[in-house]
């Protein structure tokens, strides 16, 4: 009963004959059933990568940055190479609840839940590189601006570095409160169902005693709306800060001006392939196939194979700038340590441009695009060239000097650096196998809204609607 | 805290719902609140209830976080402890932006978190009648409000007659408590004095 309609030749955002209370069963049934073995197995091998993540860390807080590769030259490896990498992983989550959100694109409602969630644990992972490779970590607060005793000594306003601090735990606050005054109506509906006291109790706390009151439901229309417009320049504006981190340098290969774009571009493409890399799989194991359809992954990957080629333009663009500037450091980055299979890190810049730029070009075959054992492939595959991608721009930029006496030797991590990296992947996937088994993975309450004009069994009834006069329908629609 | 009487009539489609809130209404019943599983669109409008000024809410709050973050920059960089950063101004207004701007998203998520909550009365522990216990689930569970004249049995067949699948009249508690959901919450009214 909304002034909407979707037009018939659309796919349908929900098959099956469903009912608001089949969409229940459906998307609750996992959270009442038992886990399964294969959960069981995934969630051991996540929290052993996390325990093995704690270990590398609690080395390098005893024994210092030491423990990892970095020299004098490559002070930035693969710790801050993760950092962006998480990062943007991260912004895939809010740019589709709130960008779409404002787009009104109704797909968006079967992915946006486990999305969001996403985001929030990618960008947990990615805020503990920056922390730790502070070395003294217990000083970490030192970058909070507070009136304190050394002078006050305050924080340098001016500094990317400090924009970062305010960017993403900013991000990582809305990001927070968006995800969960979305999931207050769904906990509340599974509290109503629950059957167990440690269910019902639970649920209730986490569901602040909602009960689905119009006026309420009014008040929270409104703020998820302008959350979204909030969130919609907060996501650009964070990775535009990170690329700052770079670009306000003076750095051969970091000084451009095109970076904002370019890292925001690259981090929707990566938060979108780890998306798709969870939803395939979600969708499969707790039978939501209903909800996250062919239709839904296809979306994602049209984004994708966008967002990639804007990083490819991005690329060639850096590449044509190096010659046309005739800057001779800037074309020793490009044209010497990176475009330049023979250099030592020339491996990476074409590892990030086959897996970036050269293969998401086959998401422009609508087959391709609706295979599952594609999208599942390509999906990792980017978010590999993603990682090339900042790690291209990280070391291949750093790793000679102006000096040549300042050279480093070649780079590569200790296993304390890997280790560091395996144990947020264990503290991504913890949290998330944690999440798809307590929390409501689709959006119940958005899902039942769009259910009458988007479900398969009642698309037949838009043609009706299809035939009316726009009077008529404005008649009877608006109030 | 007191307790009221209440008629619940639970409908299971919108096409049902709507002409059942007008009529209601035009018979003069008050609707203490309609309870649905989803944001229904024109519900609150059929209801006759006002926006909600929420968002100007949430301009206020982002304006104070602008301010905030201004001034507190500004009074550092220029007043505290000036520091000369490579020479440049102390008041550099454009490199503060991403700062700025950063906190004006951040008062105004924040508060408007808040003040969604306090006004809906959301926060944990926080327990409410729920009339119905499909009303998260499938069903639009409307309430009316009774007064001492009014005819219950005939509230509860107006109801029936304009599409309700279910109805009963209630004895409730109308505001908030603190309480948990696994726990029946026992009122001083429904102990039972032994003289």
């Amino acid at each position: 009963m909304s002034l909407k309609y979707e037009s018939q030749i659309r796919e349908p955002l929900v098959y099956g004959n469903k009912n608001y209370h089949q969409v229940t069963e459906d998307i609750v049934r996992p959270i009442e059933a038992k886990p399964t073995r294969l959960w069981y197995i995934g969630f051991f091998i996540s929290v052993s990568l996390l325990l093995f993540g704690v270990y590398s860390v609690y080395r390098e807080v005893v024994y210092g940055v030491g423990e990892w590769n970095l020299n004098k030259t490559v002070g930035w490896g693969w710790d801050i190479t993760n950092f962006v990498w998480w990062v943007g992983i991260g912004h895939a989550g809010t740019l589709i609840s709130a960008i779409l959100l404002l787009f009104r694109q109704g797909w968006r409602t079967g992915v946006n839940r486990a999305a969001e969630a996403m985001t929030i644990f990618a960008v947990m992972c990615a805020g503990q590189f920056p922390i730790f490779h502070m070395g003294r970590v217990w000083m970490a607060f030192f970058v909070m601006p507070y009136p304190n005793t050394r002078g006050p000594l305050w924080v340098n306003f001016n500094s990317p570095l400090l924009w970062d601090v305010f960017a993403i735990s900013t991000y990582f606050t809305v990001s927070l409160l968006f995800w969960y005054s979305g999931l207050l109506p769904d906990f509340a509906t599974v509290r109503d169902r629950a059957k167990t006291k440690l269910r019902k109790c639970l649920y209730g706390i986490a569901s602040f005693g909602w009960t689905g009151s119009t006026k309420h439901w009014q008040r929270h229309e409104a703020l998820s709306l302008v959350l979204a417009g909030l969130s919609t320049p907060l996501v650009l504006s964070v990775h535009t800060i990170v690329s700052f981190d770079f670009a306000t340098s003076v750095i051969p290969g970091w000084h451009t001006t095109i970076f904002p774009p370019y890292f925001v571009a690259g981090a929707i493409f990566s938060g979108f392939a780890m998306v798709q890399t969870l939803m395939v799989v979600v969708r499969k194991v707790f039978g939501l196939q209903d909800y996250v359809t062919i239709g839904h992954i296809e979306a994602m990957n049209k984004v994708i194979v966008l967002t990639g080629s804007i990083v490819g333009i991005a690329y060639l663009t850096e590449l044509f700038m190096a010659y046309y500037s005739q800057s001779k450091y800037e074309g020793y980055a490009f044209f010497y340590s990176r475009a330049n299979l023979f250099s030592p890190y020339g491996w990476s810049y074409y590892g990030m441009m086959a897996c970036n730029v050269l293969i998401p070009q086959i998401f422009w075959s609508r087959k391709l695009r609706r295979s599952l054992f594609v999208t599942f492939f390509m999906s990792i595959l980017v978010n590999v060239g993603m990682w090339f991608e900042r790690f291209v721009i990280i070391v291949t930029s750093i790793y000679r000097d102006y000096l040549p006496s300042s050279w480093s030797v070649y780079y590569s991590p200790s296993i304390w650096e890997i280790g560091f990296y395996l144990g947020t992947f264990g503290l991504f996937f913890t949290c998330f196998f944690l999440f798809a088994k307590y929390f409501p993975t689709i959006a119940i309450a958005e899902i039942k809204h769009v259910l009458k004009t988007s479900g398969e069994s009642y698309k037949n009834d838009m043609s009706e609607v299809e035939n009316e006069s726009t009077e008529a329908f404005a008649h009877k629609y608006a109030h | 805290m007191a307790k009221k009487k209440f008629v619940v009539g639970c409908f299971d489609e919108e096409n049902v719902l709507f002409p059942a809130v007008k009529k209601v209404r035009t018979a003069g019943y008050k609707i203490k609140d309609v309870y649905t599983p989803f944001p229904v669109h024109g519900l609150d409008h059929a209801l006759g209830m006002k926006e909600t000024s929420l968002h100007t809410a949430g301009f206020i709050y982002g304006i104070t976080g602008t301010m905030t973050a201004l001034g507190c920059i500004t009074w550092i960089f220029t007043k505290d402890w000036p520091l000369d950063i490579g020479g440049k101004p102390h008041f550099a207004l454009p490199a503060w932006i991403p700062i700025i701007f950063e906190l004006t998203v951040l008062f105004s998520a924040v508060g408007m978190v808040l003040t969604f909550c306090y006004l809906c009365q959301l926060a944990p522990f926080v327990k409410k009648h729920h009339f119905h216990p499909r009303a998260t689930d499938d069903l639009f569970v409307m309430v009316l409000e009774c007064t001492d004249q009014t005819n219950t049995a005939e509230a509860e067949s107006f109801l029936t007659n304009a599409g309700a699948i279910e109805v009963k009249t209630e004895i409730a508690e109308e505001g908030w408590w603190f309480g948990r959901y696994d726990k029946e919450t026992m009122f001083f009214e429904q102990k039972t004095v032994i003289a």
